[in-house]
Formats: structure tokens, C-alpha cells, sequence
């Protein structure tokens, strides 16, 4: 498909359009957090502690006077952060050992395929669980845990779609005019599983979000003061009954979050690779 | 297909030694000396030295595995750090809550999600489709515990119409199996529809109309009989994921199960009992694909055929 057919379908799909607006606001807190906030994520103030929404404070206040809306732009910054570094990890794993098992076949595919199966077959969570149990809460390991455990699913793809692409005849003319197998692989073969991967890409985002979140909800990933969405949730918990702002807000930042990335993958999906 | 089935059996038992020699790795990157964790550490050092050698920890990684690997197999999954207790107790009496919510989740998530996937394969196109399509992938997205403080806040505090935790009866049941299965409707909605689909346009379908027979037989017959296998299958591969989804759950409802154990258990670092549960959880999960495999063997010839195949 030529770049000007692929940019006009894009804009006639109303999935990805509104999706991409959607994911451009999110990005837009993240970025310019510090000049859509108008106050610091960690400034209290007791005296306005547990206020409902007002005109200062577009989402109230926590039972430590800070004000919620800021806390929730800047919490962006965290989870758009989690959320690619989950998905870079998780699709670099799936992509290499994707490729490799689909181009090689043979002992290396049996190998790589069994590694796939068995870590699907891995409860997920359960592992984030036992390395925060041995090496205490923290984002990073929560991010590092999480990605191990969800590489499969796209390996799996770009292992069945390397080996459809193998016999294509340009690569079977890379290998008569003597490129190794390393530059196959990713000059001519992995280019071309691109779309899936970004499609993929897209679509893991939310789940990766919503996982991490979800620990951090448990109190193993992010520590206070972060305002972390998933914190800022289980605080809320303890003042259901006096401030439900602060356990609603974050909750409808995830969702807002979750569907424009899942409107944009969807849409790209329409785009990239009809069949799929 | 006795064949097929034991070779799925022996993947599973494999899965689960590999997921425990894993387990058994992560435990060892725990910093500091493990047995301060279980004695005092200001016992004088040859007490500890004692204990040490008591406890197998003087002996090299892999034979602390093997020690390790033999009480499980005896059932004796240690005693729990900080309240003494053994953990087999424990989570004896934990698992059924966590079995109960998960079960009963999964069940209502079926009854509901299947024929509303027929509905929506059968208007293929319609508004009815693309409502019910839009409708549970939106739910798909909306964090399970986000929607249980909602509904603790709408059922429990304002309108005082449910219990919001523990468990005192049934009632209790009630916001913890919505919250686990509203997300959960999405995916299985979308597995039938798409299976039904995909059924419609096999060239049997067409043979079995150009026979003659009548729409209610083949539709019957051919395409729900076809289409049902992977729904059923992916009823047995659904169980893993909503017994670890219940992690997080069961601590938004104070649910006694396994979850609200594992999640108290971190917080003191209580190695043994998170061990267990891993475990527990580790084996359920490979039970269950393991019985979806087989059930996917035992409906359909052709995944049969192909791993028996395969094989060879």
C-alpha cells in the first residue's frame, strides 16, 4: 500500500482517528503536566483535606488536602511510562524469539517453543507477586516481572508469520545472492512483520497499564507520595463513603486511557492487516 | 487419543517443574541470610549454625531444591513465618472461597456471554451486534477493581442493600461475582461470535444445506456443534486466569480466599506461604489447560490427528 492511500484510509477510519485524539491528550498531560496542573502532584494542604470537586480543584481533594486533578495529569507521566516499557520488553522478547524460531525450525523451534508454552502456562500476576515478596515493592520490578510473563502471545504471532514469509521468493533471492541468515532475519523478514507487531504493540498497552496499575493498587508497585493511578485508587478505598472522588477519578483516567488505546489498535488493525 | 492425553499430562507435569524450579530461583535472590528470617537473630551464632544445618540450609542449592521438592510432594508445604501455622492448613481453608468465587464467576460468565455471542453471530452486522460488541469490550477495559469500589459505593454505602465485605452467606456473593464478571463478558462474547462465523463459511455447512437439510438442523448440527469446541475449551483455560485475576479482587471485598492470604502474606514477607500459594495456583493453572486439551481432543478428531502427528 502507497503512503497516500494508507494515510487516507487512516483518516476515514473512525476508530483510529478518534482513538489517536484520545491517546494525543493522554501524551499531552504527560508532556506538559507541569503547566496543566495547578498544583504540584505532592503539595498538601490539611486544611482542605477531603473536599469535593469545587473551582480550585476540578476533582476534589485527598484526605491530605492535595488536589486529585493534578495528582492525576501527572500520574499520566507514570503510566504511559509502565505502560511502554512493559510492551518494549515484552515485544522485543516476542519478536526475537518469534523470528528465530520461526527461520530456524527444526531443534532451536522445538527449543523456543516449548520456553513460549511454558510461560503461558505461567499464571500471570502470580510471579510479579513472588519477586516483589523477595525484593519488596517497586515499579520497576513490577514492570520487569510483568513483561517476562507476557512475551508469548506475540512470539507465537511473528513465529507463524516468519515462517509463511520464509519461502517468499525475495528471500529466497536474499539467500542466493549469499546474505547470511542473521541479515534475513532482520533486514528482510522482520520489516515485514512490522505491522502485526505494531498492531500487537497497541493493543497489549491497556493490559499492560491495567496489570501494573492493579499491583500497584495492592501496594507492591508504586509507593506514596506517587501519584500513581493505581495508588491513588486504594487510597480512595479507606473514604468511600466521605470522598468517592478520589477513588472515581483515577478510575475513569485508566478507562479514558484504555480506550483510546484500544480504539487506535483496533483502527490500525482495520488498516495494517485486514485478515486479522 | 490415550496417547494424546498422556502426552499433555507429561507437558503439564513438565510445566510445573519448570515453574517450581523458577519459584525455587526467585526465592534464592532473597537478600540477607534466610534464617534470620525464621529464628531470632540474636540467638548465639552456634544456635544458628544448628538451625541452619536443622533446616537444610548449609547444604548447596540444588540439594535444598530436591529437600524442598520431596515435602511438597508429601503434601508438608512448611509452616507459616509469622503465624506458625502450616501453610497446607492455611490455604486448605482459604482455597474453597477463592474456588467458590472463581467457579461460580466463571459458570455465570458463560451462561451469559455464549448466548449473547450467538445473538450477536446470528445479527452479524445488526445494531444488536454492534451494541453487545461494543458494550462488553468496554467492560473488558474497565479495571475489575475500580468497578468493585464503584458498586461497594453505589450497593454498600448508599443504598446499604449488600454486604461489601467478608463473607456471611450468600448475599456476600453477590458484588465480588459481578465485579469478577463484567470484564470477563467481552472476551467470551467475542470467542463464540467469531467462532460461529468462521463456522458458517466451511464448505460442510454449504454441503450440509445443498443436502436439503432444514436451516434449524444444520445450524444445529453442524455450525453450533463445530463452533462449541473452542468456547468449551477456552472455559477451562479461562479458570487460571480468574483464580490469579481474584488476587486483587478478593482484597477490594475483604474476601477470605486465597488472594487476601497471599497479598498479607507479601506484606510481612512470609516466604512459605507465598510459596505455597504459587504452587497451588502454578498447578491449577496447568490442570486446567491440561483439561481443556484434553476436552479439545476428545470433541474434535482433528486436534487429535494433529498432535498424534506431530509427534511421530
Amino acid at each position: 500500500m502507497n503512503p497516500k492511500t494508507l494515510v487516507q484510509s487512516a483518516a476515514r477510519n473512525k476508530m483510529l482517528v478518534v482513538g489517536t485524539l484520545l491517546f494525543l491528550t493522554v501524551i499531552g498531560a504527560a508532556i506538559f503536566a507541569d503547566n496543566i496542573a495547578p498544583h504540584k502532584y505532592d503539595e498538601m494542604n490539611i486544611q482542605k483535606a477531603l473536599m469535593p470537586p469545587s473551582r480550585d480543584y476540578p476533582f476534589g481533594t485527598d484526605q491530605f488536602g492535595r488536589c486529585l486533578f493534578s495528582r492525576i495529569v501527572y500520574g499520566s507521566r507514570i503510566a504511559i511510562k509502565i505502560g511502554l516499557m512493559v510492551v518494549a520488553i515484552q515485544i522485543s522478547l516476542g519478536v526475537v524469539i518469534g523470528l528465530l524460531a520461526g527461520y530456524f525450525g527444526g531443534k532451536i523451534d522445538v527449543v523456543l517453543s516449548f520456553l513460549t508454552d511454558l510461560t503461558w502456562a505461567l499464571p500471570p500476576i502470580v510471579l510479579s507477586l513472588a519477586v516483589v515478596t523477595v525484593l519488596g515493592p517497586s515499579l520497576e520490578k513490577v514492570v520487569i516481572s510483568t513483561a517476562a510473563v507476557s512475551w508469548p502471545g506475540c512470539a507465537r504471532m511473528v513465529r507463524s508469520k516468519t515462517q509463511s514469509i520464509k519461502n517468499m521468493p525475495y528471500v529466497e533471492a536474499a539467500r542466493a545472492i549469499g546474505e547470511s541468515d542473521l541479515s534475513i532475519i532482520f533486514r528482510y523478514i522482520m520489516p515485514n512483520t512490522l505491522g502485526i507487531v505494531i498492531v500487537l504493540a497497541t493493543l497489549q498497552l491497556p493490559g499492560a497499564i491495567l496489570s501494573t496499575t492493579g499491583l500497584s493498587f495492592l501496594g507492591l508497585g508504586s509507593q506514596p507520595p506517587a501519584p500513581d493511578w493505581g495508588l491513588i485508587l486504594s487510597e480512595g478505598m479507606n473514604y468511600v463513603s466521605l470522598a468517592p472522588w478520589i477513588s472515581i477519578f483515577p478510575g475513569l483516567a485508566l478507562i479514558y486511557t484504555a480506550i483510546g488505546f484500544t480504539l487506535m489498535g483496533e483502527g490500525l488493525r482495520d488498516i495494517l492487516d485486514p485478515r486479522m | 487419543m490415550f496417547k494424546y492425553a498422556v502426552k499433555r499430562l507429561a507437558v503439564g507435569v513438565l510445566v510445573v517443574i519448570c515453574a517450581s524450579v523458577l519459584l525455587f530461583s526467585i526465592m534464592q535472590l532473597m537478600p540477607g541470610d534466610p534464617i534470620r528470617m525464621i529464628a531470632d537473630p540474636r540467638l548465639p551464632p552456634y544456635r544458628l549454625e544448628e538451625l541452619r544445618r536443622a533446616w537444610g540450609l548449609d547444604k548447596p542449592a540444588y540439594l535444598q531444591y530436591l529437600y524442598w521438592m520431596k515435602n511438597l510432594l508429601q503434601g508438608n508445604m512448611g509452616t507459616s513465618i509469622t503465624t506458625g501455622q502450616p501453610v497446607r492448613q492455611l490455604i486448605a481453608t482459604r482455597l474453597p472461597y477463592t474456588l467458590l468465587l472463581a467457579g461460580t464467576a466463571l459458570i455465570v460468565r458463560y451462561v451469559t456471554a455464549v448466548p449473547l455471542g450467538l445473538m450477536a453471530a446470528v445479527g452479524a452486522g445488526t445494531q444488536v451486534d454492534r451494541i453487545l460488541v461494543i458494550t462488553t469490550t468496554f467492560l473488558m477495559l474497565v479495571p475489575g477493581y475500580w468497578l468493585g469500589i464503584l458498586l461497594v459505593m453505589v450497593f454498600g454505602v448508599k443504598l446499604r442493600l449488600l454486604p461489601i465485605s467478608g463473607f456471611q452467606g450468600p448475599a456476600s456473593l453477590v458484588l465480588p461475582l459481578i465485579t469478577v464478571v463484567l470484564p470477563g463478558l467481552g472476551g467470551t462474547l467475542r470467542v463464540t461470535r467469531s467462532e460461529v462465523l468462521e463456522t458458517v463459511r466451511e464448505p460442510y455447512v454449504l454441503t450440509a444445506y445443498a443436502k436439503g437439510l432444514s436451516e434449524r438442523a444444520v445450524q444445529v448440527k453442524h455450525v453450533l456443534r463445530n463452533a462449541i469446541i473452542p468456547v468449551t475449551v477456552s472455559f477451562f483455560l479461562d479458570l487460571p486466569w480468574l483464580i490469579s485475576g481474584s488476587v486483587i479482587i478478593e482484597n477490594v471485598f475483604a474476601w477470605p480466599g486465597m488472594g487476601r492470604l497471599v497479598w498479607g502474606a507479601i506484606q510481612r514477607q512470609d516466604v512459605p506461604v507465598v510459596q505455597g500459594v504459587f504452587v497451588i495456583i502454578t498447578v491449577l493453572t496447568v490442570v486446567s489447560n491440561v483439561i481443556g486439551d484434553i476436552v479439545a481432543g476428545l470433541l474434535d478428531p482433528r486436534i487429535r490427528m494433529e498432535i498424534e502427528e506431530a509427534g511421530e
